[in-house]
């Protein structure tokens, strides 16, 4: 009896810095699956992570980032789905976890992995090249009365960007021709070159152009303002944009940013990891992060990340059901 | 001249011992990953990207920057010397290299190869120097039809230009695009061929492939013939470089006209593996002696390498200007600098002058040290041809295999490596030519999505390749460059007789 009081105060002398619960942490290096190409927002996401990480201690372990964007990231779902009981591996899921298996049949269901936690919800803005309509309103007349249908660059084919599309179509009358690209950057390039009208963009992908003073956005797909009221432009801050109601264009659409370990680990892995990203978000870096690219603050774990994930589910599958991307 | 300063600016930035230092250090680990087939720049930039975190932005991109450009110099070594390209550009290096390297020239190819690399990098730094607004802009030009022509104007100057049995150019350049389909199509966001394997979602990679039917193939060809390299001890020594370099100036035009190609399709975002194809088969076309190319002529290594870099070089802009990363590499290298606080767009060069400018000076000097570097180390690189064959080949069949597990960190693709490597042995038994072949898997998809778009565009109507004068100009050089060989002899046949005698030949 006495050695084992020993041997449990010599654990908790171990890990007195770390939370009493901490019974595991991992042993290998710990890898950010990035479900996207270099470059793209959720390799950004992940190269911040490694920094706060590295930068505040949060870890033993070293962080690796490691990119699976390939088919459009289901390369990483897959990944995950096949990594069962790895604690070593973690996914920045968002909302491919619900489409890519209804559009492209991938044999993938998110409930097999162990959610961890939902970091941030992304935004949509729809954006126009600064020659074109300078309102929501202008620019639904503008493409009803073209000749030709206005293109709307996105990234991808029946997915965020998309969807948004036809229910902007559904929505107004207004015909619009979907340019899916490879990624938001490219689409950010070809509407500043005038190759598209218009896309609908995350805010951190039409930044740079729209601080150049390129692109003009119009209104943005929430029920509300955009909360960050610094000056990014000269003369606007993200909370200047309308939200897409306030102009008359009742669409909405939030995605989600969460991270996800793979299916069969053990509560105390899942636990740590919880702790790790309730931290994380406390960083500086990560509150810059926030800021930088518009993101929503939101952080759920256990039971109330189920419930998220439940409902954003059956929403995304109502919504592609309805604009009528599902396989058959 | 505001450039000028700036750019004394950036030197003044770059000149302590920290950043030279850390410029070394870039280097020789650039050279050592461009060595290894298949690890090559994307991923030795990759490994090495969180080392950099704790440094200041200037000092991290210039040390990144000098991996990069080491890789870009390493790369041609395993071409020269075993047939195996280490990046997707320098397979075009292969063609005369490594018959060079055969006949015992490998000190040559390899002197030749690296000068003609800094000579291209010089002058699409130049050019990003005192003309990146301007470029910047016209990048911008470019949509849907503008790419696809220009992939168009690829293919097409294969065929039209290539020595190679038409007919066996176009199937092998069919049987590319074939496997480039498999995996996600961007514009259905369906899968294609892919028969519900895990492994074959992600598509086929370029690079495993080219590892396969260069470098494996090679091994059991050399099996097959002799169990020997065939390069002998070459002499090696300050003379060979100095001849070498005494003869570039016969090869004036064939350099311009590559570090011409080269810039323009480094600035087209995703050009840059074109470029080294290009620059050697016009190299080709306007030789007086078409013929002794691919058998170790010299000029067939100057033409492709510098192409080759002043692409790479040049597609380093669209990345700080654009945020559109022109190569695998500069992708990564972007990643990089969302790290550091710096976006990459039209506002960088206006709001981090310190930081641009002392990457832009970092690419002068680096070169120049690169150079130095890797010419001071050619002896050691070549006298790996004086191992015995039974030490040297597993090592490369190992490399190989490490390289190509490397790439995605899959098993399946050591298995897709060898694959390709017997598909590349009967290949070259039955004479198909593999240059086409992977120019068409490299540029497959991206023609085959820019094709779509520009469908989705214009309703379906042709006319939209004639749109524009740009997009016209391009595309009916791309048909004159198809057909030229006829064109070539109606042409030559006008010109020496008289019209009945011009019909009777034609």
């Amino acid at each position: 009896m006495r050695n084992l009081i020993k041997i449990a105060a010599t654990t908790v002398a171990l890990f007195a810095s770390a939370p009493a619960f901490a019974g595991w942490e991992p042993t290998k290096p710990v890898e950010i699956v990035v479900a996207a190409g270099a470059g793209g927002a959720s390799d950004q996401m992940a190269r911040m992570m490694q920094a706060a990480i590295q930068k505040n201690n949060l870890l033993k372990q070293p962080v690796v980032v490691s990119l699976k964007g390939g088919a459009s990231g289901a390369e990483a779902l897959m990944y995950m789905k096949s990594s069962d009981g790895d604690p070593n591996k973690v996914l920045i899921a968002y909302s491919l976890i619900y489409m890519l298996p209804l559009s492209a049949k991938l044999p993938f269901d998110w409930r097999e992995l162990s959610p961890v936690a939902v970091i941030a919800l992304d935004q949509f803005v729809l954006w126009d090249n600064v020659n074109g309509p300078k309102t929501v309103k202008e620019f639904i007349e503008a493409a009803k009365a073209s000749s030709s249908p206005f293109k709307m660059g996105g990234t991808g084919s029946k997915r965020e960007d998309h969807v948004l599309t036809v229910f902007m179509e559904k929505k107004t009358g207004a015909k619009f021709s979907y340019l899916p690209y490879k990624s938001g950057g490219e689409a950010a390039t070809q509407l500043v070159g005038g190759h598209t009208e218009s896309n609908v963009n995350n805010p951190s992908e039409n930044l740079e152009v729209w601080r150049a003073g390129q692109v003009r956005p119009l209104c943005v797909f929430d029920k509300e303002r955009i909360s960050y009221t610094t000056k990014v432009t000269e003369t606007q801050s993200w909370n200047d944009i309308p939200t897409c109601k306030e102009q008359g264009l009742d669409v909405q659409y939030l995605m989600l940013r969460g991270m996800f370990l793979p299916g069969k680990v053990t509560p105390e892995q899942q636990e740590f990891y919880v702790d790790l990203f309730s931290k994380l978000v406390q960083t500086a870096e990560y509150k810059d992060y926030m800021e930088k690219q518009a993101l929503k603050p939101i952080f759920l774990t256990g039971k109330d990340m189920l419930q998220f994930l439940e409902e954003d589910g059956s929403l995304n599958k109502q919504l592609m059901t309805e604009a009528g991307f599902v396989a058959k | 001249m505001e450039a000028l300063g700036l750019l004394l600016h950036g030197f003044a930035v770059l000149l302590t011992w920290k950043t030279l230092a850390l410029m070394m250090v870039g280097l020789v680990l650039g050279v050592f990953v461009g060595v290894l087939p298949g690890l090559g720049g994307p991923n030795g930039v990759a490994i090495l990207l969180p080392l950099t975190f704790s440094m200041d932005p200037t000092s991290a991109i210039v040390m990144l920057s000098c991996i990069y450009w080491g890789a870009l110099f390493g790369g041609a070594i395993t071409s020269i010397l075993f047939n195996i390209p280490g990046e997707a550009w320098s397979v075009a290096t292969t063609f005369d290299g490594y018959p060079m390297a055969q006949q015992g020239k490998a000190a040559e190819a390899l002197t030749a190869a690296f000068t003609s690399s800094f000579i291209g990098s010089l002058v699409a730094v130049l050019l990003i120097t005192f003309l990146a607004p301007w470029i910047s802009s016209f990048a911008l030009k470019f949509g849907p039809p503008e790419f696809f022509a220009v992939y168009l104007l690829t293919f097409c100057s294969f065929v039209g230009l290539g020595r190679e049995d038409k007919h066996k150019t176009v199937i092998a350049m069919s049987l590319g695009l074939l496997l480039a389909g498999v995996g996600m199509d961007t514009v259905s966001g369906q899968l294609r061929m892919t028969f519900g394997s895990t492994d074959l979602l992600r598509g086929i990679n370029f690079l495993v492939a080219v590892i396969g039917l260069f470098g494996i193939s090679e091994i059991l060809l050399t099996m097959e013939e002799r169990l020997a390299l065939r390069g002998h001890a070459a002499s090696i020594s300050l003379r060979t470089v100095l001849a070498v370099w005494k003869d570039l100036p016969k090869y004036w035009l064939t350099l311009l006209r590559s570090s011409v190609i080269g810039c323009w399709l480094g600035i087209t975002p995703g050009g840059a593996i074109a470029a080294s194809f290009m620059g050697y088969n016009l190299a080709k076309r306007f030789s007086k002696d078409p013929d002794s190319f691919g058998k170790g002529r010299i000029e067939g290594v100057f033409a492709p390498e510098t192409a080759a870099h002043a692409s790479g070089t040049a597609a380093l802009l669209p990345m700080l200007a654009l945020g559109i990363p022109g190569s695998g590499t500069a992708a990564i290298l972007l990643g990089g600098l969302m790290v550091w606080g710096l976006n990459p767009g039209p506002l960088l060069f206006v709001e981090h002058k310190d930081f641009v400018w002392g990457l832009i000076a970092s690419m002068y000097l680096g070169n120049v040290v690169g150079l130095v570097l890797v010419l001071s180390t050619v002896p050691i690189f070549a006298s790996i041809l004086r191992v015995p064959f039974a030490a040297v080949a597993p090592m490369i069949v190992v490399s190989c295999a490490i390289g190509a597990y490397a790439i995605q960190n899959a098993m399946f693709d050591v298995w897709l490596m060898l694959g390709f490597g017997v598909v590349g042995y009967v290949f070259k038994k039955i004479k198909i030519p593999l240059a086409p072949f992977t120019l068409a898997l490299v540029l497959g998809s991206r023609a085959e999505d820019a094709f779509r778009q520009s469908m989705i565009i214009s309703g379906g109507n042709m006319k939209v390749f004639w749109a524009n004068g740009l997009v016209g100009t391009i595309t009916t050089l791309a048909i004159l460059l198809l057909f030229w060989p006829l064109i070539d002899r109606l042409v030559a046949s006008f010109g020496k007789a008289s019209p009945p005698a011009a019909k009777a030949e034609a």
